[in-house]
C-alpha cells in the first residue's frame, strides 16, 4: 500500500488557472456569486459567471435551431389531399398583427440600450470604488438614473405586447392549432417570452442585490451577464420576428 | 490568504444542509449515485419481468397478474427509459463526474454550487413523475423509449398513451432542463477552475471524458426538449408537427399533415449523442483504471483525447442511421453510412491504445481493472456490429430484430454499466473510506461477466434468423416458436445474472460500514484524488491548493524512486 504523498502546501493566492502561472486564482471557487465578496478574486468571479452565460445561450440557441429546422421541415411537407387526390401545402399562413410586433421590437431594442447604461455604469462604479474610498478624493456627482428599473418595466412591456398581440391573433381567428403556421407563431413567441420572463427575474435579482447591500462587485457580475442574456435576448427575437416575416 | 477566508473551509451544520440539500459536490455526487443505483433496480426489475413473459406468456403472477401484451410493451418503454436517461446518463456524469471532476482538477468545488444542487433535484422530481407514470389510469406509456409519433402524439392511441404518456414526456423535459444545468456546470468548472499547473494535457482522461459528454449534453438535450414540446402540443393542443391524418378505432383524428419523421430526426439528432454521452465517461475510466493497474503509463494520451474528441464530433452527423428504415433518399443513407463507419476509427484507436497500455504492463488483477478489462471486451463485442447495422442494405434485414436488441445493449448499456462498476470498486474507497470486498468483487465479476455475454450474445443470432424485438408473445407465429429455445436459454441466464446484482449490492453497503478502513492511496494512483485524505475534507485539500507538476499517468517512470509520479510531486518528469 502506498504512502500519503503530501501535497504542496501552496496557499490559494498563489495559484493560477491551469496553465497560466501568473492569473491569480479565485479563493473558494465557487459559492454562485455567494460569500466572498472581497475584490480580488472579482474579476476571476465575473468570468466564471460569463463563461457559464457563454453555455446557457449555446444551450437556448440550440432549442431555437431545433424549432427553425422544424419549421423550415414543417412548411415544406407535402399533404395528401383526398378531394382532389394530389399533394398540396397546408402550410396556411398567419395574418402577424405587424404594427404591434414593431412596437415590441422598438420597446424590447430600447431595454437592450438601457440595460446597457446599467452595465456600464455598475462597470465604472466598481473600477472607480478604489479611487473613492481615498480621503478628500471627489467624483462628482453620481449617476442615479435606475436604468435597471426602466428595462425591468420595458421588458414587461415587450411581454405585455407580446399577449397583446396573442389576443389580435385570437381575433383575426388564429390560434394554436389553426394551421402548421399559427402553430409556429405561438410556439416561438412562447419560447422567447418564456426566456425572457428568466431575464426579467434575473433583473429583479439584480434590484434584489442592491437592496440586500451586496458588494458592488456581487451587483456588477449579476448586472453583466444579465445584460448580455438581456442582448441575447434582443437578438433573438430580430431572428424569430425575422423568420416569422421572411420565411411566411 | 488563509484557509480561515475560504468560503469552502466550514462544512455547513446540520442533517439537512449536510446531506439533503448539500452544495458539496461530493454529496451531490453521492446523491446522484444512490440516485441511479434505485433507477437500475427498477429498471432491471422491469427487464426481469419482460424475460419471465417471454418464457411464460400465460403465467399468472404475484401481485402482477396475467403480463398482457400492451403491458410487456409498457415494460420495455420504461426499461429503456429509466435506463437510458436516469442510470446511463445519471450515474457516470451526475455520479461519479460531479464527485471527482472537481477534484481531480484541483478545484474546491463545482463552478456554481446552488446551481449543482438545483440540477440533483429537478432529476429527481424528472424520476418521481416517471415513476408516477405507473399509478395512473391507463398505467405507463408503450410508445418504447424513443415515442416515435403518431402512437406517442395521439392520446387514444392506446392503454397508457393518456396521462402516463404525458407523465413520460414531461419527466423527460424536465430531465433535459436538469442536464442542461449540469453540463454548463461541467463545462465552466473544467475550463475555469483548474488548479495551477492542471493544464488541458495534464487533465486525467476520465475529466476530459466528463468534459466531452458535457459539450455533447449541452447541444443535444437543447434539441430533445424542444422535441419534446413540439409532442406536448401535438397531443394537448391540438396541433399537427408530427400527426398526419390518422384513423384510430375508426375514429378520424383532428391532425393532418404533419411528418412523424420530424420526430425521429430531432428525437435521433439529441439520440445519437446520447449513446455517447452513456459511453465516454466509461471510457475515461477504463483508461484510468487500466493505467493505474497496469502500472503504465496511458499508450497514447493526446491520441485517446483527440480520439473522444473526435468521437463526440461524429456522434452529431450519425443520427440518420437510425432512420434507414423510416424511408429516407438513398444518398442520405450513404452519407449517413460512411459518416457512422468513420466513427469505428476513433473507437479502434481507443482499443488499439487500451491493448497497448496492458501489453507488458505489471498488471494487478484487482476487481476495478477486471471490470476495465471486461469494459474493453463489452466495447469491442458490441462495438463490431456497429459498423453492420451501418450498412443501409444490412439494416433493412436487421432493423427492428434483436441484432439491434443485442448490439446497443452490449455497447451502449452493460459496457457503460461495466465502466459504472469499474468506478464503483475503483473510488468507492475514497468516497466512503473503505475498502470493498475483493473476493466477492471477483465473484460479481465473473457471474456478471459470463452471464452477459450469455444474455446479449444470442441476440445476434436471434436477430439474424428474423426475431422482431417488441413482440410480447412468439408462440404462434412458426418461424419464430422454433427460436423459443434461445429465449429459454437468456432468460435463465438473465434471473443468474440479476441475482449476482445482489451480491454488488451488498458488497456496496457491507463494506461501506464494515469494510477495512482504507487509506489515502490504496491503488498507488497518481491523480489529485489521491494527494488528499480519505474520504476528502469538505473543501477537498484541507485548506490548500494543489500545484500540478505532472501528467495524470507517470507509471514506472525510470530514475523514480517509487512506480508511480503523482501528479503533485514536484517536477522531476516532462513527459507532456
Amino acid at each position: 500500500m502506498a504512502t500519503y504523498a503530501p501535497i504542496d502546501a501552496i496557499r490559494e493566492g498563489q495559484t493560477g488557472r491551469g496553465g497560466s502561472t501568473s492569473t491569480p486564482k479565485p479563493p473558494g471557487g465557487g459559492e454562485d456569486g455567494r460569500g466572498g465578496d472581497s475584490g480580488p478574486n472579482y474579476g476571476a468571479r465575473l468570468r466564471r459567471a460569463r463563461l457559464g452565460l457563454i453555455c446557457g445561450v449555446a444551450t437556448v440557441t440550440m432549442v431555437f435551431v431545433s424549432l427553425t429546422s422544424a419549421y423550415i421541415v414543417r412548411q415544406g411537407l407535402p399533404t395528401y389531399d383526398e378531394p382532389t387526390g394530389s399533394y398540396v401545402h397546408d402550410w396556411g399562413g398567419t395574418d402577424l398583427p405587424w404594427r404591434l410586433l414593431g412596437i415590441n421590437t422598438i420597446l424590447l431594442l430600447a431595454s437592450s440600450v438601457t440595460i446597457e447604461f446599467a452595465r456600464r455604469g455598475l462597470a465604472r462604479q466598481v473600477a472607480l470604488a478604489p479611487v473613492k474610498s481615498i480621503p478628500g478624493v471627489s467624483l462628482g456627482a453620481e449617476n442615479k438614473f435606475p436604468w435597471l428599473g426602466v428595462t425591468a418595466i420595458l421588458g414587461f412591456g415587450f411581454l405585455i405586447g407580446q399577449g397583446m398581440a396573442w389576443r389580435e391573433l385570437h381575433l383575426r381567428g388564429f390560434f394554436v392549432n389553426t394551421n402548421p403556421s399559427s402553430s409556429f407563431v405561438f410556439l416561438l413567441t412562447a419560447t422567447h417570452a418564456v426566456h425572457l420572463a428568466g431575464g426579467i427575474v434575473a433583473l429583479l435579482w439584480a434590484a434584489a442585490t442592491a437592496l440586500l447591500h451586496r458588494s458592488v462587485e456581487s451587483r456588477r457580475i449579476v448586472v453583466d451577464i444579465t445584460a448580455w442574456y438581456w442582448h441575447f435576448m434582443a437578438v433573438l427575437w430580430i431572428y424569430v420576428f425575422a423568420l416569422l416575416g421572411f420565411a411566411r | 490568504m488563509v484557509a480561515m477566508e475560504n468560503p469552502h473551509a466550514h462544512a455547513p451544520q446540520g442533517f439537512i444542509r449536510k446531506y439533503i440539500f448539500s452544495l458539496d459536490h461530493k454529496v451531490i455526487g453521492i446523491q446522484y449515485f444512490f440516485l441511479a443505483l434505485t433507477a437500475v433496480f427498477v429498471g432491471m426489475f422491469l427487464s426481469l419481468l419482460m424475460r419471465i413473459h417471454l418464457l411464460w406468456p400465460s403465467a399468472n403472477l404475484p401481485i402482477f397478474g396475467v403480463i398482457q401484451p400492451e403491458t410487456y410493451l409498457t415494460l420495455l418503454t420504461m426499461h429503456g427509459t429509466i435506463m437510458v436517461f436516469f442510470v446511463l446518463t445519471t450515474a457516470p456524469q451526475g455520479g461519479f463526474g460531479n464527485y471527482f471532476l472537481p477534484i481531480q482538477i484541483g478545484a474546491p468545488d463545482m463552478a456554481f454550487p446552488v446551481l449543482n444542487m438545483l440540477s440533483f433535484w429537478t432529476t429527481f422530481i424528472a424520476f418521481v413523475v416517471i415513476i408516477a407514470a405507473f399509478f395512473v389510469q391507463g398505467g405507463a406509456p408503450l410508445h418504447g423509449w424513443t415515442g416515435y409519433p403518431p402512437l406517442s402524439a395521439v392520446q387514444s392511441a392506446g392503454p397508457g398513451e393518456g396521462l402516463g404518456a404525458d407523465l413520460w414526456i414531461t419527466s423527460i423535459a424536465i430531465f433535459c432542463v436538469a442536464s442542461l444545468m449540469g453540463a454548463l456546470n461541467f463545462i465552466t468548472t473544467t475550463l475555469d477552475l483548474r488548479a495551477k499547473g492542471m493544464t488541458l494535457m495534464r487533465m486525467p482522461l476520465t475529466v476530459w471524458s466528463w468534459f466531452i459528454t458535457a459539450i455533447l449534453g449541452l447541444l443535444a438535450f437543447g434539441v430533445l426538449l424542444s422535441a419534446g414540446i413540439l409532442l406536448l402540443m401535438d397531443r394537448n393542443l391540438g396541433t399537427s408537427f408530427y400527426v398526419p391524418l390518422v384513423v384510430v378505432s375508426g375514429q378520424v383524428m383532428g391532425h393532418k399533415g404533419g411528418s412523424p419523421l420530424l420526430w425521429q430526426h430531432l428525437f435521433w439528432f439529441f439520440g445519437h449523442p446520447e449513446v455517447y454521452i452513456a459511453i465516454l465517461p466509461g471510457m475515461g475510466v477504463a483508461s484510468q483504471v487500466l493505467s493505474t493497474f497496469s502500472r503504465k503509463p496511458i499508450f497514447g494520451y493526446r491520441a485517446m483525447v483527440y480520439a473522444m474528441l473526435s468521437i463526440g464530433f461524429f456522434g452529431f452527423m450519425v443520427w440518420g442511421h437510425h432512420m434507414f428504415m423510416s424511408g429516407m433518399s438513398p444518398y442520405s443513407a450513404f452519407a449517413f453510412s460512411l459518416l457512422t463507419m468513420c466513427i469505428g476509427v476513433p473507437s479502434a484507436i481507443k482499443t488499439f491504445n487500451w491493448l497497448g497500455t496492458m501489453w507488458k504492463g505489471r498488471i494487478r488483477f484487482q476487481t476495478p481493472m477486471l471490470y476495465a478489462i471486461g469494459f474493453v471486451s463489452l466495447f469491442v463485442s458490441g462495438g463490431l456490429s456497429g459498423p453492420f447495422l451501418a450498412q443501409p442494405v444490412l439494416d433493412i434485414q436487421l432493423h427492428d430484430t434483436y441484432f439491434v436488441v443485442g448490439h446497443f445493449h452490449l455497447i451502449m448499456g452493460v459496457a457503460a454499466i461495466f465502466g459504472m462498476f469499474a468506478a464503483t470498486y475503483y473510488w468507492v474507497p475514497k468516497m466512503f473510506g473503505r475498502m470493498m470486498n475483493e473476493t466477492w468483487g471477483r465473484v460479481h465479476f465473473f457471474i456478471t461477466l459470463a452471464g452477459t455475454y450469455a444474455i446479449f450474445m444470442p441476440m445476434h443470432y436471434l436477430g439474424m434468423a428474423g426475431g422482431t424485438r417488441r413482440y410480447s408473445d412468439y408462440r404462434e407465429v412458426k418461424y419464430l416458436a422454433t427460436l423459443i429455445p434461445l429465449h429459454q436459454f437468456m432468460t435463465y441466464a438473465a434471473i443468474i445474472t440479476i441475482a449476482a446484482q445482489f451480491i454488488f449490492v451488498i458488497n456496496l453497503f457491507w463494506s461501506m460500514f464494515k469494510g477495512p478502513k482504507a487509506s489515502d492511496n490504496p491503488w498507488e494512483a497518481t491523480t489529485l484524488e489521491w494527494t488528499t485524505t480519505t474520504p476528502p475534507p469538505h473543501d477537498n485539500f484541507g485548506g490548500v491548493t494543489p500545484v500540478v507538476h505532472n501528467g495524470p499517468y507517470e507509471y514506472g517512470v525510470p530514475g523514480a524512486a517509487k512506480d508511480y509520479v503523482m501528479q503533485t510531486d514536484p517536477a522531476t518528469v516532462s513527459t507532456h
